[in-house]
């Protein structure tokens, strides 16, 4: 037996206190799983936080289509390892029903159409919070979120109309149509997150350490090379690098940068000395100052 | 690593943000393209300097008006300790941001304008803080360089803030003098060649100093029950365990409990963070505790040691910040969230308003407004287990929820 618990991280015991209020306090809970690193460390704190029970509620994954393929086989690994349900919707789905345009040009991304795809998600299983993995530290509209966030019927965020939020007590009270997007992670840093998966020895999708792949650039950042996905000009030329992703987003809005790290203590090492931001590779937050606000507001997780 | 929160209170242009930005930029936690934004901006705003505000300053609006308008949270980290930050407002019709990021901190920083000294807005900040019992609080006197770094002007708003203190309800607050300018870095990570005269800590060596450890009420634990862990599988046919955060001490295996409001006696068989079982329940840890009788027990309840039980009441007067724009008056219903736990109050009795800086009280009061603070008496439909606030910061706190907007309308500390 253990002494005492005062080591354990004070970041993890107050996620898992947070999930665990949205188990109690919510009918019907989701957590938003997107193979990316974040998630992937909810999902251990959700079994943390339930033990010896299965955590009690299913993952959903809004998939762009766009994904890399590395995180789509790790995610039907991870559900089946640990027995979890898993729900599936795709943005190509709302495109064929003509929901949503797919966008074109040099910088067209699926990652802004997910929102639709999610909220009719929302609608169709009556979810009535939403688990995501987003940080405060990774953008200044996110510094503002609360851990228990109110969306109207239509999935916006009324920034200016916030809940206070006091002590830990978290008020999850809504009205039928709303609902809940719930943040357990809000207070860590990319560092925290790297650090976690170090400690806990929890696998994660390849691309996040550093391989050879076929990329061009753009605007300074580093682009996969995708013809069906990703847009490129003729004068784009594709070369092959040695790249990890920090961040795991769609296909064509999310950066690689170059790295030989080739496991999680390198990858650790990398992230204690580096001095650019994870949203710095995320192309989407470039294309201006108030991106991401502008989004939420929209109803974007 | 050890966390530590900090609540920062400032008025408009005492250089809130740009202590923040400070702090980051010393620190080296500003990463390259935070950084190039904030030169970029600088420059086109025509600044001679860098402005650090900008690393803080978040939502559109706020850019627009130059002004913060709501908690942000800010990060960042030592080989010591990760710090976060909560940056709130200071003004007048903000005190509702105050007490909500005095309310997950425990340390609070109090910025004064040198050349202003201590103004009306100072008593707010040092009453709220006060009020929630913030155990360290940093007064930073910022702007030095716009006082020529004067021993003696610094002295006189050091004690102008003394005379304030006297008037203090917590009197084992700790308060920390330190003469800094945000701008040019003085005092904030490195010391000032500037101000010989001063021989204290830096603002960083301050809270890197801080012991987070204990800072608030060991000894007596609470455990509320958040959630009922039943697995009903094979393995764990009959485990019946109860998810919840300690507070206040520790639990340990073999403590004789009583589980509240059943007040049915027991004792706690086992201790669980996640997979694995230990001795002891350490304060603020997130663990799952099994009992040796199988007991009704659910959410709501709380576990406490038999011989250290808090107040049982159907009523009970508290402190109050209030945050909506509906107003509170006699009579009015709400939900109270104690913890984990739901009641219905209603209001009884309003007692008095009390001024947040310690001008006074008024008692001539019949309804409560937005960031009034007050003394008012609640009825419950139920019991519920509080300690006083001043004698246990989480079992005497709650919010107010109104429960036709759902919305979370106030915080209260029981007296």
């Amino acid at each position: 037996m253990i002494q005492n618990t005062s080591q354990i991280n004070p970041l993890e015991n107050e996620a898992i206190y947070i999930l665990r209020e949205v188990a109690a306090q919510f009918e019907k809970p989701v957590l938003l799983f997107s193979g990316g690193k974040d998630s992937i460390t909810l999902v251990r704190l959700a079994q943390k936080a339930f033990y010896p029970a299965k955590i009690p509620f299913p993952l959903m994954h809004i998939d762009t289509g766009h994904n890399f393929p590395e995180t789509i086989a790790f995610r039907d690994k991870l559900v089946k390892e640990l027995g979890l349900e898993l729900i599936v919707r795709n943005v190509q789905d709302s495109i064929n029903q003509g929901k949503v345009k797919e966008e074109v040009g040099k910088y067209a991304s699926r990652n802004a159409l997910q929102t639709t795809t999610l909220l009719d998600a929302i609608e169709e299983f009556k979810f009535d919070a939403c688990i995501g993995g987003a940080r405060r530290d990774e953008e200044k509209a996110r510094a503002k979120e609360r851990i228990f966030s109110v969306r109207d019927d239509f999935g916006q965020w009324d920034e200016k109309n916030q809940r206070p939020e006091l002590f830990d007590m978290l008020n999850g009270q809504i009205e039928l149509g709303q609902n809940v997007r719930v943040f357990p992670i809000s207070n860590w840093t990319e560092l925290d997150v790297w650090s976690y998966i170090q400690k806990e020895d929890i696998e994660i999708p390849s691309i996040y350490f550093a391989h050879i792949r076929k990329t061009f650039l753009r605007d300074g950042l580093i682009w996969s090379n995708d013809d069906a996905i990703v847009y490129r000009d003729e004068d784009e030329a594709v070369e092959e690098r040695l790249v990890r992703f920090r961040t795991v987003g769609d296909m064509s809005c999310t950066a690689a940068v170059l790295s030989g790290a080739t496991d999680i203590d390198t990858v650790v090492q990398e992230k204690r000395e580096s001095t650019i931001s994870e949203r710095g590779a995320r192309i989407d937050d470039k294309r201006s100052e108030a991106a991401m606000e502008n989004r939420k507001k929209q109803g974007y997780f | 690593m050890e966390v530590l929160k900090i609540a920062t209170a400032g008025s408009v242009d005492d250089g809130k943000s740009t202590l923040i930005g400070r702090l980051l930029y010393d620190t080296k936690s500003l990463t390259s393209d935070k950084l190039e934004a904030i030169e970029k901006t600088s420059k086109q705003k025509g600044y001679d300097y860098l402005d650090f505000s900008l690393a803080t300053d978040g939502l559109v609006a706020e850019r627009e008006q130059g002004i913060t308008i709501d908690v942000a949270h800010i990060y960042f980290s030592t080989a010591k300790k990760s710090y976060i930050i909560a940056d709130t407002p200071g003004h007048v019709e903000y005190t509702r941001n105050m007490v909500t990021g005095a309310s997950t901190s425990q340390t609070a920083i109090i910025l004064i304008d040198a050349r202003k000294g201590v103004i009306e807005q100072t008593n707010r900040h040092f009453f709220i803080n006060n009020l929630l019992r913030i155990k360290n609080v940093i007064v930073a006197i910022n702007k030095m360089d716009l006082i020529d770094f004067s021993e003696e002007k610094y002295n006189a708003i050091k004690s102008d803030f003394e005379a304030l203190m006297a008037k203090r309800d917590y009197k084992e607050q700790s308060i920390t003098f330190i003469p800094v300018s945000a701008l040019q870095g003085d005092n904030v990570v490195n010391k000032s060649k500037n101000t010989p005269w001063y021989n204290g800590e830096t603002l960083l060596e301050h809270l890197e100093a801080i012991d987070i450890k204990d800072i608030y009420n060991s000894g007596t634990p609470r455990f509320p029950v958040q959630y009922v862990v039943r697995p009903k599988t094979e393995e764990f046919h009959d485990f019946r365990g109860y998810a919840g955060k300690v507070y206040g001490g520790e639990l340990n295996v073999g403590d004789n409990i009583v589980v509240l409001p059943s007040q049915t006696k027991s004792k706690i068989k086992e201790i669980f963070f996640y997979d694995e079982k230990y001795q002891t329940a350490s304060r603020r840890s997130s663990v799952t505790i099994t009992l040796e009788d199988n007991i009704n027990v659910s959410r709501g309840d709380m576990i406490v040691k038999e011989n250290d039980l808090p107040t049982v009441a159907k009523e009970f007067t508290a402190t109050i910040s209030w945050m909506d724009s509906e107003k509170l008056r006699q009579g009015n219903k709400y939900t109270v969230q104690h913890g984990v736990n739901k009641v219905l109050a209603k209001v009884d009795t309003i007692h008095h308003k009390i001024e947040p800086d310690y001008s006074g009280i008024d008692v001539d009061v019949s309804e409560i407004r937005m960031n009034d603070i007050a003394s008012v008496t609640f009825k419950l439909n139920k019991p519920i287990f509080y300690d006083k606030f001043k004698n246990h910061r989480t079992n005497g706190s709650f919010i107010l929820i109104d429960s036709h907007s759902n919305n979370t309308v106030g915080a209260g500390f029981i007296q």
